[in-house]
């Protein structure tokens, strides 16, 4: 049974997930990759505001296919999440992040982050874009929108699911799923 | 000599792109539900429900399986006992632009790599000439995302290294990519040549259905040795754990130099696309 979370995500609330709990996304929420993440770095340098309130919320790493006549979104599947490792950490901390949804590993650093700000990574299914496109009921560019596909999105998202990858505490999905199968193969 | 319009090759091209990118071919569909019915573990049988489901939808609604359409790697064969009239590379590549416009597609090309401005239409396309006999040409489109793409690597081994090294990089590989390229996913290996020969041979071998092994039993049986030590290491589809991450192991070889033994490793995620079409 999915865990329902409605935007905003509080470190309070992210705190209680666990990796592994499968969870279902209802509300506000930002995509964002590469080439926005690197502006919004630039931006934090410059000690100019964001354009979008990032405290206790969710960014999605993914740049949607266009949407046809009548749709909201096209499909819309995560992207790999260690291209924003080097944003990421900046993200959680001077912007306030408290989830990322993504596919991939993660590097330590964000981890950190993650564990002192309260912050969940969470995984949708890679290549599931039109299964995913489905919980998107409304979708607006908010900045950058030079950036074609990779401009950020305000999704406005009902029951999107995900898994936690990694929790607040750093416990990782990808280490202990595959143990637990290797573990019931051998037993 | 047979004569083929540049036009008629952009309206092919353009039709492809679109189709590749809504319906996933049948071989692949075959070998993601065989492999769905031998999952053992339970969280990787979901994992794969859900990636039956969403080519479904893609097919029904015609959209793209995955927002990543990739960059479009075009491979023509060409007789050598026809003519296209026109430029070819531009026949191409507008092909290319109508099909990823029309068919809202995602525009993913950046025209500089250090500059990385988006091109807007998605092209240039990477075309592979291949010059074979007839009077036919065989257009192949295949879509290529990054996610899978990145995880793929190339190495100079040397001959001492032998079979024994061969496998221990193509093992490597796939535990560096982890749960990162969307798994399950094809691994495309070529064996030989020369440096750029073997990346090229890794990436056709992608293009092989999944249910012909390589005609040469020796390869064949080291196909199959692989995927199964491949799918040993647990880490399962989305990398959740479970049993199926490679769903094939498809090698490509040629013959080499006498201080070489270049190996590469092209990694495709399970949104295997491909479609052709002959003139």
């Amino acid at each position: 049974m999915a865990k329902q979370i409605t935007m905003p995500l509080t470190p309070e609330t992210a705190k209680t997930l666990r990796a592994g709990d499968s969870v279902e996304i209802t509300g506000v929420i930002y995509t964002s990759r590469d080439a926005a993440h690197k502006r919004f770095c630039e931006a934090l340098d410059r000690g100019e505001q964001l354009p979008a309130d990032f405290r206790n919320s969710v960014i999605y790493f993914a740049g949607p296919a266009p949407a046809q006549p009548g749709q909201p979104i096209g499909s819309v599947g995560p992207t790999t999440s260690y291209r924003m490792d080097p944003y990421s950490p900046r993200m959680i901390r001077e912007a306030g992040l408290t989830g990322m949804i993504g596919k991939g590993k993660r590097s330590p650093e964000v981890v950190e982050a993650m564990k002192e700000r309260g912050a969940v990574y969470f995984g949708a299914i890679g290549g599931c874009a039109a299964l995913l496109a489905k919980c998107v009921k409304k979708a607006e560019v908010i900045a950058y929108e030079d950036l074609g596909a990779e401009a950020v999105r305000r999704l406005e998202v009902e029951n999107l699911p995900v898994t936690v990858i990694i929790d607040s505490e750093g416990n990782n999905l990808y280490e202990m799923g595959k143990a637990r199968y290797l573990a019931s193969k051998n037993s | 000599m047979r004569e083929i319009k540049s036009e008629e090759l952009t309206s092919v091209i353009k039709r492809l792109c679109k189709e590749a990118c809504y319906y996933l071919p049948r071989d692949v569909r075959d070998c993601i539900e065989q492999n769905r019915e031998q999952e053992p573990w339970a969280p990787a049988r979901e994992i794969l429900d859900k990636i039956i489901t969403n080519y479904h939808i893609a097919e029904e609604d015609s959209v793209p399986i995955c927002q990543d359409t990739g960059v479009a790697c075009v491979f023509l064969d060409v007789g050598q006992d026809v003519h296209i009239a026109g430029n070819i590379e531009e026949a191409v590549n507008r092909g290319v632009s109508e099909g990823y416009t029309e068919g809202f597609l995602r525009k993913s090309v950046v025209s500089d790599p250090i500059e990385r401005k988006n091109s807007g239409d998605n092209t240039p396309a990477m075309i592979y000439y291949n010059i074979v006999p007839g009077d036919r040409v065989t257009v192949t489109v295949a879509p290529k995302g990054f996610g899978s793409e990145n995880m793929s690597q190339i190495k100079m081994l040397k001959p001492a290294d032998g079979l024994e090294g061969v496998k221990k990089f193509i093992l490597k590989v796939c535990e560096d990519a982890g749960p990162n390229p969307c798994p399950p996913v094809i691994v495309g290996v070529g064996i030989g040549g020369t440096f750029d020969k073997a990346a090229y041979m890794a990436k056709k071998a992608l293009l092989r259905p999944l249910d012909q092994p390589n005609p040469d039993k020796f390869y064949a049986d080291l196909e199959e040795e692989l995927k199964e030590k491949i799918n040993d290491m647990g880490v399962g589809p989305q990398g959740f754990g479970g049993k199926t991450y490679a769903l094939q192991v498809n090698i490509e070889h040629y013959a080499t130099h006498i201080a070489g033994l270049p190996v590469a490793v092209n990694i495709q995620c399970h949104v295997a696309r491909h479609k052709t079409e002959v003139i």
